[in-house]
């Protein structure tokens, strides 16, 4: 099986959303199964939350798996807030405080 | 108690005091839209919050009152002095509730409540007690049954997001609106909802396809949540559903929103706003022919919906966390602090040592007579005063609040004894130490009593005198000479002398042969057991107070005066001293040991030559002043001096001379309390430490004059010892 694994640097916003996103399709048509290692992400909106929600429900039609593997604390922080957590059902590391 | 009740409990005894004053005030001035503007914020802020704190008692009945309230801010009632009444009852209601929620009401559980629900009753006929307008949460419709809540097990808003495609672009994220819904309130369940994001190939990443369903538990009504989305109102399609909505309320939301109403109502069932067999049965017969497709598409919701998870408390704390630059209230928070007050107390010690402490590196320094280190020194006594006046300026509050306390007595006390009294308030920005003022409010309570029973006549009386009928109290404060004075003064019926000897001697309090001047017989209302009022009413009147009055006056190290014209009125003096703990004092040395005169007390300093040494009196400028002789007073062994210095000092108007054998010049007195042993001492107020280490005894002016005119007055009441 494919395993493609993408770490991302950029800040997930509006303002890199639109290059964004061909990157993320682009893994995910790719491989059989997508690994995105957003711990390099310094910045999480809506916006690149959103996208995040369309390359893991694309994956999901195309029968693909898509895993974050590496949450940053702000990836974490906005995925906990909007209660989509589950919705990912990618283990979350809790970090000690 | 928990941190969070203790600081409702003081800020609604604060927005209380608030609310009680604007009240009164509208009573002088009943149309004025401010007042009624501040009272309805009053009423609403301790409903907000005693909602915050889960104070179910205080948030129900303010409820109500808030409701009336606002049907008198739409001008729908009008401003009555019954309903004035009613409101104040309500508000001291109120405070019995809040100290029953901080478990320290004086009234047990089922007498609170039958007081509430009298007052209930009566605010109930001003109107519904229900909703009206925007100010009320609840949505209260006749003739519906609600589902009881129980079942529904939830009372939280409900709230249905869809956020335009827009609001990214123009620079809103919706992430900040949640964020900030949190200030609002606390939410307990939220989902998130894309199904509006198109395919992958048309879907914009800039625009915004998120939705959200939210339960949110808030105190806040309708209009504050709505206004979360202010900014975002024409871009969004927001629903708002109250706590305990009717089922059918929830079914017309879901059907209205675009998302597939099978799913949504399962999100609905999520987020607790309903239950499923709720769900089911009001699917069922509202969209019955669509039973068949639901079977298909449970499926899809099963893959969707995983666990169901609620948000984490640590997660709310985070956001909190990041909320910081949002909030207003922080910034409103952030002009005051509360500090206890035993660490203002530890501050103020500190600042004493630090103040002896440096009294004797000062001392030092002039005595190694080291040019550098004097300099250095005096800049560091410098800032060693600055920083005294600035500690104990932290404790000083201003009297007015004290007084205006007093609005409210007077008015309920003219009711019950049928007169008719203006108070009046001058002086109120008058600062003084927190500590002195906690303990003056009875004192003062008890003088203001006093006025209004025995001392303003009733307003037929007062006419039959040909004085206006509505009498005057007046209450004033000010500084002078390092006290502050408060006045208690009114136009009433003055002392009855006569009266008050008569009882006093009755009492066998006086000899009936003595002569006593005014001020005397006047000073006797202050002796243990003596009151002239003619009937004892439950204000005052049974004797005992204005002892206990001049007591805990004299525990503050302060003094009382009456002074009284018959017919014209009676005023009372109040002097105390302005901070318990460091004073400016001046130090004077007789026999070589130290005293400190208080230096507000000093008016100024004379030399008196030694062919006066035996006088009792001395003359200034063509004055003739008592001359109070330190080594006299307190026997001190050893020779006169040649040349001895008389120190002027002035207090509460009189004048009189304190002769020393030198003076010794300025400086900080941090007072030390004497023990109890020396309590009885007369003439001496405490202890200081000088920098040296020696102790000096600071002197007690008042007193020392008071001695000095009674000693005299044996005198000329014996002429033969004058002479002997």
């Amino acid at each position: 099986m494919d395993v493609i694994r993408k770490a991302f640097q950029e800040d997930f916003t509006i303002y890199r959303v639109a290059e964004l996103k061909p990157l993320l399709l682009d893994a995910v048509t790719e491989g059989e199964r997508i690994e995105l290692d957003l711990s390099g992400v310094e910045h999480m909106d809506s916006a690149g939350c959103q996208l995040l929600m369309l390359a893991k429900r694309e994956a999901s039609a195309a029968g693909k798996t898509l895993a974050i593997v590496a949450h940053s604390p702000a990836v974490q922080s906005l995925i906990e807030f909007y209660n989509l957590a589950a919705w990912f059902g990618d283990p979350l590391v809790v970090p000690a405080r | 108690m928990d941190e969070l009740k203790q600081v409702f409990v003081q800020e609604s005894g604060e927005q209380l005091d608030a609310l009680e004053a604007l009240l009164l005030e509208l009573e002088n001035r009943p149309d004025d839209e401010t007042t009624l503007n501040g009272i309805f914020r009053a009423a609403h802020t301790i409903k907000g919050a005693a909602g915050m704190v889960e104070a179910a008692a205080v948030e129900a009945f303010a409820h109500v009152v808030e409701n009336v309230l606002d049907r008198l801010r739409n001008h729908e009632i009008e401003v009555t002095t019954e309903l004035a009444a009613l409101m104040l009852a309500c508000t001291d209601q109120l405070r019995v509730l809040v100290a029953a929620e901080a478990g320290s009401a004086d009234k047990d559980e089922a007498q609170i409540a039958a007081d509430s629900a009298r007052l209930l009753e009566r605010l109930n006929h001003y109107g519904p007690a229900g909703q009206h307008g925007g100010g009320s949460p609840r949505v209260v419709e006749p003739d519906v049954q609600r589902i009881p809540s129980p079942q529904a097990g939830h009372n939280c808003w409900h709230l249905s997001v869809r956020f335009g495609p827009d609001v990214l672009r123009q620079g809103m994220d919706p992430e900040n609106f949640l964020r900030f819904l949190e200030t609002v309130g606390n939410i307990r369940h939220l989902e998130t909802l894309a199904d509006s994001m198109p395919a992958a190939d048309v879907m914009d990443p800039e625009l915004c396809y998120l939705g959200f369903e939210i339960a949110l538990e808030s105190a806040a009504d309708k209009q504050t949540i709505e206004d979360v989305f202010a900014f975002v109102r024409d871009e969004c399609r927001l629903a708002i559903l109250p706590p305990n909505s009717k089922v059918g309320d929830y079914l017309e939301l879901i059907e209205s929103l675009p998302e597939d109403s099978l799913r949504l109502g399962e999100i609905l069932v999520r987020v607790g706003a309903l239950t499923a067999d709720e769900l089911a049965e009001g699917l069922r017969t509202q969209a019955g022919p669509a039973a068949g497709e639901a079977a298909q598409e449970a499926k899809q919701i099963g893959e969707i919906l995983v666990a169901q998870q609620v948000v984490q408390p640590e997660l709310v704390a985070a956001a909190v966390a990041k909320q910081t630059q949002v909030s207003e209230k922080k910034a409103h928070d952030a002009k005051l602090i509360r500090v206890p007050a035993d660490k203002l107390d530890h501050l103020i010690n500190l600042v004493g040592e630090l103040v002896i402490a440096g009294a004797a590196t000062s001392l030092l320094s002039h005595s190694r007579r080291d040019g550098e280190l004097i300099e250095s020194a005096s800049l560091l006594t410098r800032l060693v005063e600055e920083i005294r006046d600035a500690s104990l300026q932290l404790r000083t509050v201003q009297i007015g609040e004290t007084f205006n306390r007093f609005q409210r007595l007077v008015r309920d006390a003219c009711k019950d004894l049928g007169k008719d009294v203006e108070l009046l308030i001058s002086g109120g920005e008058t600062e003084l130490d927190k500590s002195i003022v906690e303990k003056i409010g009875d004192p003062l309570m008890h003088l203001v009593r006093n006025s209004l029973d025995h001392g303003i006549e009733a307003p037929a009386v007062r006419e039959a005198a040909g004085k206006n009928p509505r009498g005057s109290l007046s209450l004033n404060a000010y500084h002078d000479a390092g006290n502050i004075v408060i006045e208690v003064a009114d136009d009433g019926a003055g002392l009855n002398r006569d009266r008050i000897l008569a009882k006093a001697i009755e009492r066998g309090l006086v000899d009936p042969e003595a002569h006593l001047s005014d001020r005397e017989v006047y000073d006797l209302i202050f002796a243990p057991g003596l009151s002239t009022a003619e009937q004892v009413t439950n204000l005052s009147g049974r004797g005992v107070g204005m002892d206990v009055v001049r007591r805990n006056l004299q525990a503050l190290r302060g003094t009382i005066n009456v002074d009284s014209q018959p017919g014209k009125g009676t005023r009372l003096t109040l002097r105390l001293p302005l901070t318990l703990a460091i004073i400016d004092g001046f130090l004077v040395v007789s026999a070589n040991r130290s005293y400190v005169i208080p230096l507000d007390a000093v008016v100024e300093c004379i030399e008196r030559p030694v062919s006066e040494h035996d006088r009792n009196y001395f003359n200034l400028r063509g004055q003739v002043l008592p001359a109070v002789c330190l080594r006299d007073s307190f026997n001190l062994p050893g020779e006169r001096p040649t040349r001895e210095s008389v120190v002027v000092v002035q207090y509460a108007g009189q004048r009189a001379g304190i002769v020393v054998d030198r003076l010794a010049g300025e400086l900080q007195a941090v007072i030390k309390p004497l023990g109890a042993l020396f309590r009885h001492l007369q003439g001496i107020g405490g202890s200081t430490i000088l920098g040296s280490g020696e102790v000096a005894l600071i002197l007690d002016i008042s007193a020392l004059i008071k001695i000095s005119g009674q000693a005299e007055q044996r005198l000329l009441a014996r002429p033969e010892q004058r002479s002997a």
